[in-house]
């Protein structure tokens, strides 16, 4: 027993070890109840992202619809000039060039908060910094060598990487804003969390109606588990 | 009196079809041991997921496009667009998972209780091929989505086949349809998929069960009921299929829908064992993902074939993993069925494959770094001990007398009441001075640490004790 206990200790410390490395990701606060905050999102999607980037599997009537927005106010606002409120949101840039452009095709965005997590997104998008060995000029701290530029760079300014050493000599980097943008650390940070909120939606825009409706599912499980539970003990009174 | 025509159409359709001889023989004549435990429910919760399974996957199927083009977009439409699409398909991808949840739990009460030993041997084989054939299911069902995971999972399965020697790459060149995982794969495992296996696995089912109620159910004491029977030939501990365990079963079908529906409303992907992350993504065959990993229920054995150094010898071993669960009835020479009445050293043995088993299920998730794959052959090791030394360790063991008759045990619910006596005290109630009279109900039950201290120490020693 005693080495049995050993070994289990043994192994459980050798995978604590491997799993330990990596950068650390930063918290995206997701509220999909915010509506507020998925309209802006979608707002910046439309802006900053559509461009290049597909989220095919949405239809504005289906954001307007979830979010609570007038389907007018989606298209003068929220949808790029010409939409259909039925239209499904498609980049206007066609693969050919895109291939060209950027040695990739910018890939349907429609999953990768399910893919890739609203964590990962978050810290992404932040953090990207000034780099002049790369091609595009930028690189991304996350995701080394993305092949994607920065589209919010004149939001968040300049940012650099600069070495660190912490207390026990580890080296680490760390990004510093050298020339401010337009939006301030705080503005960036709220504006890069409500798009990553809206991706998040775009996930799985069921979420809200499935976690809503789960509770009265369960409420008539347990309701039928009490009943099933009552029935049994009757039938069974007189067995031994 | 006038008989009416319902009565009429009723005895003419039972003159015809022996619908009453049937219903006797397997629910309300069928004499099951009055003593089973909760291990008992995973056999019917399996059949009631496999009819979820069936439902849910048609009604899939009428949205779903078998095509390398079209069938991840297909998933998703079914997720956004189809009305009560996603819960279909919640309730479809959650019932793969919950499926082997179930059938691994219900394979490990045969292995607590030797239901797998003379007189039901066959039962055990036909419930083997049901495993296979759910392996089988569960593989082809998992690329129909198109995502990386369905695609690289695939790739890297089909070409464990081209490690068979001389006919490898040909075996697996006609299984794929393709030099790689492609459109003509996707199909025939779509076809393979909605009717071939799914016809297996029922009939399969029937087999199983034709042949349990051919030599009756085993139960926790592993004693045969049928050997005392009352003057009327019933067996005296046995009781009726139905309505007995009709009513306890649906019990257990409340609390296992409880779990199922926790895991489909608020946790779809748990954490991606049940859904991948990866599998969000579009299969690009262009495009190796780094870590190539299968749905969990296959990695104790994906964890057996990395394992193994040699790519064939891996095969062989992970294809041994699931013969030698066949040989099980004849690897046992114990002669009691149950572990109430078996010798430490099987329990030990149970205890330390149970554990390997779930190691092996935690390595196979994970990147064969050297680490791991040193634990893994360990674990390797001890799998196939269990098994190719169980006919020496069951002949050697000290094995306790077998009752003649079911042992009763004292349920949780009988047990309550006392337990409770023992960890809590009766106190008088704080009152304010000058009204403590009177008052019948003016005592409070209050913890008492000594009561709890002897419940856990007792615990404890009755743990220790029954691995001897």
């Amino acid at each position: 027993m005693k080495n049995l206990t050993a070994l289990l200790l043994l192994l459980l410390l050798s995978f604590g070890v491997a799993a330990s490395e990596g950068v650390e990701l930063q918290d995206a606060n997701i509220d999909l109840s915010n509506n507020a905050s998925l309209q802006r999102g979608a707002k910046h999607f439309v802006t900053y992202c559509l461009g290049c980037h597909s989220i095919k599997h949405i239809r504005y009537l289906r954001i307007a619809l979830d979010t609570d927005v007038d389907q007018k106010k989606m298209l003068k606002d929220i949808a790029p000039e010409g939409a259909n409120i039925y239209d499904q949101l498609h980049s206007a840039m066609n693969g050919h060039d895109a291939e060209k452009w950027f040695g990739t095709q910018p890939p349907d965005l429609s999953l990768i908060a399910r893919s890739r997590g609203a964590d990962w997104l978050y810290s992404y998008l932040k953090s990207y910094y000034i780099d002049p060995k790369s091609p595009r000029g930028v690189n991304n701290l996350i995701f080394e060598d993305t092949a994607m530029p920065n589209p919010l760079w004149q939001l968040q300014g300049d940012q650099y990487a600069e070495p660190r050493k912490n207390i026990w000599g580890h080296e680490y980097t760390t990004l510093v804003i050298k020339e401010p943008g337009t939006l301030s650390e705080g503005e960036f940070d709220i504006f890069v969390n409500d798009l990553v909120n809206f991706l998040v939606y775009v996930g799985e825009p069921v979420q809200l109606e499935r976690q809503r409706l789960g509770k009265y599912v369960i409420f008539f499980i347990l309701m039928f588990l009490v009943l099933a539970y009552l029935l049994k003990k009757e039938y069974w009174k007189n067995i031994h | 009196m006038k008989r009416s025509r319902i009565t009429e159409c009723n005895d003419w359709f039972l003159e015809r079809f022996p619908l009453t001889k049937l219903w006797n023989e397997h629910m309300a004549h069928y004499y099951a041991p009055k003593n089973f435990n909760f291990w008992y429910f995973f056999g019917s919760l399996a059949l009631l997921v496999l009819v979820n399974q069936i439902l849910t996957g048609i009604f899939l199927t009428m949205n779903y496009k078998p095509d390398a083009k079209l069938a991840f977009d297909s998933v998703e439409y079914i997720m956004r667009d189809v009305n009560w699409g996603w819960l279909i398909r919640y309730m479809h991808s959650t019932g793969s998972s919950a499926f082997f949840i179930v059938v691994y739990l219900h394979m490990f009460r045969g292995l607590l209780y030797g239901s797998f030993k003379h007189p039901r041997e066959l039962v055990w084989i036909f419930g083997m091929l049901l495993f296979v054939a759910l392996m089988a299911e569960a593989f082809m069902g998992y690329l129909l989505p198109w995502g990386q995971m369905s695609y690289w999972g695939a790739q890297v399965i089909i070409s464990l086949f081209s490690a068979i020697p001389v006919i490898g790459d040909d075996l697996s060149l006609w299984l794929r349809g393709d030099y790689v995982v492609s459109d003509a794969t996707l199909n025939r495992f779509f076809a393979f998929h909605v009717i071939a296996v799914p016809l297996a696995l029922v009939m399969l089912v029937f087999l199983h069960i034709v042949a349990l109620h051919e030599v009756g159910s085993n139960n926790p004491d592993g004693i045969e009921i049928k050997e005392s029977k009352d003057p009327w030939g019933h067996p005296v501990d046995g009781i009726p299929f139905h309505p007995y365990y009709t009513v306890k079963d649906l019990v257990g079908v409340g609390v296992f829908m409880l779990f199922f529906a926790t895991v489909i409303f608020y946790m779809p992907e748990m954490g991606g064992y049940f859904l991948e992350h990866a599998n969000f993504i579009p299969a690009d065959p262009m495009k190796t993902p780094e870590h190539i990993a299968p749905v969990w229920y296959f990695t104790p054995f994906y964890a057996i074939l990395r394992a193994i150094p040699d790519k064939f010898a891996g095969v062989i071993g992970m294809g041994g993993a699931i013969v030698v669960l066949f040989l099980l009835p004849w690897l046992d020479r114990s002669p009691v069925k149950s572990i109430r009445y078996r010798g430490g050293i099987y329990k030990k043995a149970l205890m330390l494959f149970v554990i390997s088993f779930l190691a092996l299920g935690y390595l196979g998730t994970q990147p064969a770094t050297p680490t791991a794959t040193i634990f893994a052959r360990i674990f390797s090791a001890i799998y196939f001990g269990f098994f190719l030394l169980m006919p020496l360790y069951t002949r050697w063991e000290k094995t306790k007398p077998v009752p003649k008759r079911l042992t009763t045990v004292h349920s949780l619910e009988e047990q309550l009441p006392a337990l409770i006596e023992e960890i809590t005290v009766l106190k008088p109630a704080a009152t304010e001075i000058g009204h403590t009279a009177f008052k019948g109900s003016s005592f409070t039950r209050q913890p008492n640490p000594e009561g709890i201290k002897n419940v856990i120490s007792r615990l404890a020693k009755k743990a220790i004790g029954s691995l001897d």
